[in-house]
């Protein structure tokens, strides 16, 4: 069976304008580089990484709301990559997005219902009335009373509002959904009841879920592959507790030593590698980088089975 | 309360701030006492809404008052009662006996000025030295925080660090007047994983060196563990526990407390349910009768919804404010 979402090869850069000189110079800035995942159907794949690592690009490419340099997205082994507005639109439904800050995410003149149904309205199924109802039926779903139907965004506390985003990235009955950090921004009581909520929506719809997130410890509690990024790359992917247990990648390592504790009893002293330590022992991004040959460039080699991770194969 | 012999760093007693809205009063803090010994560290953790932040606040006079209304038996920082304290004296206290870091250190700086420039006159304010010795201070502060390359942040905006580079030049600042007691409020949210283990590790033992008194105001019970002695939970603007760091994750005693830890991410391996607390936090401008958190409670009886239950000790250096504890 095809995946629900695969990227091949994706790139993404962006010109940098050169400093001085009379008429501007640009080159290219590499912000995502040759990333391949699979997110398979019924499941969720984690994608972590610090700020600036490409993570949140990749996920806008594959939903097409960034055009990537390079590479391909399929969406239930269809290529979406080129495809114009018009041949878009029925894989627009089959992919939605949830963000981290749900206060701009929700349009404040709608009601709760209105911004529920609007997905049904855009693609035309159902008579408004029947529209309606679904919104209503999801805002239940959620979590939320019927009667939210007719409040406004503003109404709402940061998690009911993060449930309303959730209803209305689902209410197309969507195979993939592409969140970006959703809990970041939430309280560690209601941090729980959202991904609690989005385990029991992927169980009972076999949904696909790429989770974006920086945060470890909610990615070890919801995913069932890691994969991570840093400057761009894909530098270890592996299914979670392999992640955590047996990490290959100095930077994965690097970021698994800086979870914080759960007991005070296992503090320790850390030891940290500054950024330059830690970069001198990465293999380097491309030959351009440090002059190397084709040869001996980084490639992600296997480790055990679903697990591969970067090194330089001599 | 434990009875100290000399008069802790921090000594709030039954604080309580309000702020008038045209619909109502939004209760912060209802009625909190806590307090702080030299050179200890204590982490006051709650949800956003709980009163963590403003009680903090409160104790260093940086809430405009109007529109806050601060009540409190007692409230002192270094043994001067802040609410007699006149604005000279504020002044003098903020920098030079107690200094505190925020969460985003972007908005912290001024965006005009030189990180240098902003050090040393902090450090100008409370001290009579020239502008080259504070430079020097401020560069040698700068080294002492990790930073590589001191001579040059000094002289960088704000805008062109990083968060990380920001918070610890932040940190810098607050540490420029060697102050007594350091209040840092959230101050890794904001950043990557790996900074953010960084930063709290450098705090920690700055506190160590300094012998300074912190307080870490969080939500994240992660940060807690990894950084302080004793720890306060609030909810719903009031004191819900406090006790030893350790004490409070092998053995919590309120249900809120237990709650809060049952439903830490990354508890034991695989994919699994967390286990969630239900409903939401009390709205400050109509908070539930009696204990705030009994809506949200799995063993809450009647005597919850009646009133509020004191702050009582159980064992030694321990209080949990709970009926069903008795």
């Amino acid at each position: 069976m095809t995946a629900a979402l695969e990227l091949r090869g994706l790139c993404k850069s962006y010109p940098l304008r050169e400093p001085g000189g009379w008429l501007p110079r640009y080159r290219q800035l590499p912000v995502v580089r040759d990333v391949d995942l699979t997110v398979e159907r019924n499941s969720i794949v984690g994608l972590v990484g610090e700020s600036g690592s490409g993570k949140t690009t990749t996920g806008m490419m594959a939903l097409r709301l960034t055009q990537p340099t390079a590479g391909s997205v399929f969406v239930g082994g269809v290529d979406i990559t080129s495809m114009d507005a018009a041949a878009l639109k029925p894989f627009r439904a089959r992919m939605q997005v949830v963000f981290q800050d749900s206060y701009s995410a929700l349009d404040p003149m709608f009601t709760l219902a209105q911004i529920v149904a609007e997905p049904l309205h855009i693609h035309g199924l159902g008579t408004t009335r029947e529209q309606t109802k679904t919104a209503l039926d999801w805002l239940e779903r959620v979590g939320l009373h019927r009667s939210y139907g007719s409040r406004y965004p503003h109404e709402l506390s940061g998690g009911q509002r993060q449930r309303v985003a959730i209803a209305r990235a689902l209410v197309l009955r969507p195979d993939v959904l592409i969140a970006d950090e959703p809990t970041s921004a939430l309280d560690v009581s209601v941090k729980a009841q959202i991904i609690n909520l989005l385990q029991d929506l992927q169980a009972e719809m076999g949904l696909s879920i790429l989770f974006i997130s920086h945060d470890l410890s909610v990615v070890r509690s919801l995913t069932d592959k890691v994969a991570v990024m840093f400057n761009g790359r894909i530098v270890e992917e592996a299914a979670t507790e392999d992640i955590f247990t047996s990490a290959q990648h100095p930077y994965t390592r690097s970021l698994l030593q800086a979870i914080p504790v759960l007991n005070p009893r296992d503090r320790k002293d850390r030891v940290f590698r500054s950024r330059e330590e830690l970069e001198a022992d990465i293999p380097r991004l491309s030959a351009a980088d440090t002059g190397l040959t084709p040869a001996n460039v980084p490639r992600l080699i296997p480790h055990g089975p679903g697990h591969r991770f970067e090194a330089i194969v001599q | 309360m434990s009875a100290s012999p000399v008069t802790p760093l921090v000594d709030i007693r039954d604080l309580s701030v309000s702020f008038p809205q045209h619909d109502g009063v939004v209760q912060a803090v209802r009625g909190v006492t806590l307090h702080v010994d030299t050179g200890e560290s204590l982490g006051i953790v709650g949800e956003s809404g709980s009163g963590k932040s403003v009680s903090c606040m409160a104790v260093l006079r940086l809430l405009r008052s109007p529109p806050a209304r601060i009540e409190a038996t007692a409230l002192s920082l270094g043994g001067v009662d802040m609410i007699a304290a006149d604005k000279r004296q504020i002044a003098d206290m903020r920098g030079r006996v107690a200094a505190m870091i925020f969460q985003d250190p972007m908005t912290a700086f001024d965006p005009v000025f030189t990180i240098g420039q902003q050090i040393v006159e902090t450090i100008r304010v409370h001290r009579a030295v020239s502008k080259a010795e504070a430079r020097s201070e401020a560069q040698a502060l700068l080294t002492r925080v990790e930073i590589r390359n001191p001579a040059s942040i000094l002289d960088s905006f704000p805008h062109q660090l990083s968060g990380g580079m920001l918070q610890r030049s932040m940190i810098a600042m607050a540490l420029s007047c060697r102050p007594q007691i350091l209040f840092a409020d959230e101050p890794t949210t904001a950043l990557d994983v790996t900074v953010q283990a960084q930063i709290l590790q450098l705090i920690k033992q700055l506190q160590a060196e300094f012998g300074m008194g912190l307080v870490m105001v969080t939500h994240d019970l992660g940060v807690v563990a990894e950084t302080v002695d004793r720890v306060v939970v609030m909810y719903g603007g009031k004191v819900m526990e406090q006790a030893p760091v350790q004490d409070i994750f092998d053995t919590p005693a309120h249900p809120y407390t237990r709650a809060l830890l049952a439903s830490m991410p990354g508890q034991g391996g695989g994919r699994q349910r967390l286990t969630e607390i239900p409903g939401a936090s009390p709205n400050p401008a109509n908070p539930p009768t009696g204990c705030p958190f009994h809506p949200r409670c799995t063993v809450a009886d009647t005597r919850c919804t009646a009133a509020m239950p004191p702050l009582q000790g159980n064992g030694l250096d321990r209080q949990a404010a709970c009926w069903r504890l008795t």
